[in-house]
């Protein structure tokens, strides 16, 4: 995907009609290598990621979306030590939604594990341009010359060339054969594997930096939507009187819903619109309305009732899944002892700190949004599909996320903004309450889980039976299904790292009934809690150290799945719980009412082993300290890392603790922070991050690994202090917290 | 009927319903976006500002109670402001960045009142404050060191 083309000057002529400007280049990371960089005056733009100017200064294109996983640095400091760049130097821009830039949908965890060669090439393919500069200049070899600190040196006269000075004549320049190309050598590494700071500190310190909530366009106007309580109901009636009395309300009318096709996209659930001239105003008409709705068939939905039923299913058969291996139920007859156990998972949602929003300009044939989109492409696209629109007059700028979690790469707000605009004839931006957001979501699924271990006399498992059922994201998508798939199974289910012979893993229905989602680490928050605490239930039945049962679990060295070009490796899982127990100290004597607990998984190709301390006193649990080992291969961006990672913490001790989505009549019950409660800094724990040195293996994910490992270690802690066993999230419901 | 909005020691004349809340007029009247909206109900802290000199959550103050007053936001500058700033530089604090506007001012009202603040002085003024990325232990750390780059400059 990271070859680079050549387009000589004549297409390009032929193509744009201009005849300024030095190399024009195409590089098919893109699907459509017909989309081509004009050369700016007085610059070299050798590739679509890469612009130097003739000051020196260079502006690298960000391609993923910054939601706070730190991207745009990585990113470009990829390119900038491949081209020998002075950091202060760079200046990072983001890129629009456009194929052009490849694939752009910043979520999986997957951007530094796709994108880290290929940006690597942009930078080296540069210097090398850099360099033929300069050997031209001095009329020696290429070989003569290296590139250092933004300078190209003269190896026998040690003459130096600043790199803006070689900009003119770089740009005249044919690209070299990419074959020719030379990528570092790990060890020479200047900025990957180190630490740098986010290249956007400044405007995050300074209030500078614009989200989607902080676009400001010219005549724009602010938009609320009233959305039905109940998921896909509609509007019976409405009464705008009170609404647009409202000072600053300046319209109300009925929005539609846009219903997606089946298998792509996220259509807009509709509603009520109040268009004002401010945001407040917009608020206060909407909740000023007076709406009837036909609820539809979702009305009847209760969570708590679904629990049960969940909870029933997983009690009888269900669909046995590929890759179950050997005779549970032989094993459970032989086994000395067996352990039974049921976990839940309730419905959660990513509340990040901004909102939804979007905003929209439709004019003739012409749709420009700027919104806080994880997935610009997809967003773009399905715009064109909605509205109608070619794909080409479409731009969709992507701003500062102010979190994302998942949620933001579901485009619902931005058709939403779009369809507004349309109907006004004027730019607008859509702005969802926090009880929007809380009420309106694509939710994570709720799960319940049943476990059945055996052990031998030794203490060995035996066998392994796991029934799960929870709604499947592919809802989202083709309506009516009712099992989760084989992707979200994959999630930790069907690849445990676990070395038992005797394996059964089952499916049961599970209709969706909310627009299931995804949020930050997906279904193996379902399968992390599920196995751990189960783990830590036979440990405990064996009468085992926990960790050491944990190894003896995982066995022997072996490619536990293989399938992918990242095999999961049984030594580094086991690396990283090893380096874990050492650095907490596990098996030191801790404090009366303070506990310990366990828990390893393996998500987005990453390795994670954490143990958490807690303290519970007076009933009330306190998470005192988390100590995480992450072994994500190439560690690109360190600090960073370690940021993703006690973040992930936090996100993780939050849905443990408080994370309940439930729905009575049809309608999400929460509203706010104030019963959707987050961690705060009062209750957040010393955090403790390892990073394994794997500098020669590809870079695998970080965003996601660290959550899935939070809850399982908070309920199993709580158990070594208490004997209480949680197997229900979150703690909040039994009065823990 | 327009008023007077002193914002950052500069004065904004609006036009605007009494019971607006502050924070609406700060970022879609006066055009000042660096203030956050969270919640909307004083439970996130991203929309923290500074009336004459106390810490407020503007999105539940209504802009009436701000005329006459000195509000201070995320776009101005104090010498305990820029320590933190500083301090959060160097501690590389922020993820999305989003809820550090608020974050920051919280802070600065912290320093404003408390010379060396104690982690259990830190844990009540800023638990206010949400991150949802999840950035506390950086902000506390950045706190302490914004209050020894104060102590060092001295």
């Amino acid at each position: 995907m990271s070859k680079i083309q050549q387009i000589n000057r004549r297409d390009f002529v032929k193509l744009f009609g201009l005849a300024t400007g030095g190399i024009i280049l195409g590089c098919n990371i893109s699907s459509d290598s017909k989309d081509f960089i004009p050369q700016i005056e007085g610059t070299f733009a050798p590739n679509l990621f890469v612009q130097i100017q003739k000051d020196g200064n260079i502006i690298l294109m960000a391609s993923r979306s910054e939601m706070g996983q730190g991207i745009r640095t990585s990113l470009a400091s990829a390119i900038a030590d491949e081209l020998e760049a002075d950091w202060k130097f760079i200046t990072v821009q983001q890129a629009t939604g456009n194929a052009k830039y490849g694939n752009q949908n910043t979520d999986g965890s997957r951007s530094v594990r796709t994108l880290l060669a290929p940006m690597r090439k942009m930078g080296a393919t540069a210097k090398a341009m850099l360099i033929t500069a300069a050997s031209k200049k001095w009329k020696v070899s290429e070989a003569d010359c290296f590139a250092e600190n933004h300078f190209v040196i003269n190896k026998n006269t040690s003459e130096k060339i600043f790199f803006g000075d070689l900009v003119e004549e770089a740009a005249k320049l044919t690209i070299p054969d990419e074959a020719t190309i030379q990528l570092k050598k790990v060890e020479d590494f200047k900025y990957i594997g180190k630490t740098l700071k986010s290249v956007d500190l400044k405007a995050f310190t300074h209030g500078t930096a614009t989200y989607g909530i902080d676009v400001r366009i010219p005549n724009m106007k602010f938009a609320a939507i009233a959305r039905c309580p109940v998921t896909f109901g509609s509007v019976k009636s409405f009464n705008a009187n009170a609404a647009e009395k409202t000072p600053g309300v300046e319209k109300v009318f009925q929005l539609d819903r846009l219903v997606p096709p089946t298998g792509s996209f996220f259509g807009a659930l509709g509603g009520v619109a109040v268009i004002a001239n401010n945001t407040w105003a917009a608020f206060q008409g909407k909740e000023s309305l007076e709406i009837e709705w036909n609820y539809g068939e979702n009305h009847s939905f209760d969570s708590e009732k679904f629990k049960q039923t969940l909870t029933n299913r997983i009690k009888e058969k269900g669909k046995l899944v590929p890759g179950s291996t050997g005779k549970v139920d032989d094993a459970f007859e032989e086994a000395a002892k067996t352990v039974e156990a049921t976990y839940h998972v309730p419905f959660l949602v990513h509340a990040p700190m901004e909102v939804p929003n979007a905003t929209a300009w439709f004019q003739k044939n012409k749709i420009e949004v700027w919104a806080p989109v994880q997935d610009p492409q997809t967003a773009r696209a399905e715009l064109a599909h909605f509205f109608e629109i070619p794909l080409e007059n479409i731009t969709v700028n992507v701003t500062f996320l102010g979190g994302g979690f998942g949620r933001k790469s579901k485009s619902d707000f931005v058709v939403e903004a779009v369809a507004l605009s349309k109907k006004i004839k004027a730019p607008v931006q859509v702005v969802w309450t926090r009880e929007d957001d809380i009420q309106h979501s694509f939710y994570h699924a709720t799960s319940a889980q049943y476990l059945k271990g055996s052990l031998d006399t030794n203490g060995q498992v035996t066998g392994w039976l796991q029934r799960v059922a929870f709604p499947s994201i592919v809802s989202s998508f083709k309506p009516l299904s009712e099992y989760a798939s084989g992707f979200e199974l994959n999630q930790g289910f069907t690849n445990n790292p676990y070395n038992i012979s005797n394996f059964s893993l089952e499916n049961a229905k599970a209709e969706a009934n909310l627009r299931i989602g995804w949020m930050r680490s997906v279904v193996h928050i379902h399968s992390g809690f599920g196995n751990n605490s189960f783990v830590d239930e036979l440990a405990f039945a064996a009468k085992k150290d926990a960790v050491q049962f944990h190894l003896d679990l995982i066995g022997a060295d072996r490619v536990i799945e293989g399938r992918s070009e990242f095999p999961y490796d049984s030594k580094r899982m086991k690396a990283v719980l090893k380096n874990t127990a050492k650095v907490s100290n596990w098996g030191k004597t801790i404090p009366e009412n303070h506990g310990l607990g366990v828990a390893i998984h393996y998500s987005f190709y990453s390795y994670v082993a954490t143990i958490v301390e807690v303290s519970v006193i007076n009933e009330k649990v306190k998470v005192e300290n988390v100590w995480t080992t992450i072994d994500c291969g190439l560690a690109l961006n360190k600090d960073n890392i370690k940021n993703q990672l006690e973040g992930a913490a936090i996100f993780g001790m939050s849905l443990a603790l408080y994370g309940k989505i439930s729905v009575k009549e049809g309608a999400v019950e929460q509203h706010n922070y104030y019963d959707y409660e987050m961690t705060r800094m009062k209750d957040a724990p010393k955090i403790h991050v390892d990073i394994i040195e794997a500098m020669h293996e590809r870079p695998t994910g970080v965003g996601e690994p660290g959550v899935p490992v939070m809850a399982p270690a908070i309920c199993n802690a709580i158990f070594n202090a208490t004997g209480k066993r949680i197997r229900s999230l979150p703690l909040v419901d039994f009065g823990l917290v | 009927m327009s008023k007077n909005l002193s914002i950052n020691g500069k004065s904004y004349t609006i036009d605007v319903q009494d019971d607006m809340p502050l924070l609406w007029a700060i970022r879609d009247i006066v055009g000042l976006t660096g203030t956050k909206f969270g919640c909307g109900v004083s439970q996130c802290g991203a929309c923290s500002v500074l009336i004459d000199g106390t810490l407020t959550k503007s999105c539940s103050m209504p802009v009436s109670y701000a005329f006459g007053k000195e509000i201070f936001t995320i776009e101005g500058s104090s010498p305990n402001l820029e320590f933190l700033r500083e301090a959060w530089n160097e501690g590389n604090v922020p993820q999305c960045g989003y809820c550090q506007s608020g974050q920051l001012i919280a802070a600065t009202s912290l320093l404003d009142a408390t010379e060396n603040p104690t982690d259990k002085d830190i844990d009540a003024t800023m638990s206010s404050n949400i991150c949802r990325c999840g950035t506390y232990t950086r902000i506390k750390k950045a706190i302490h060191k914004a209050v020894a780059l104060k102590n060092e400059s001295i």
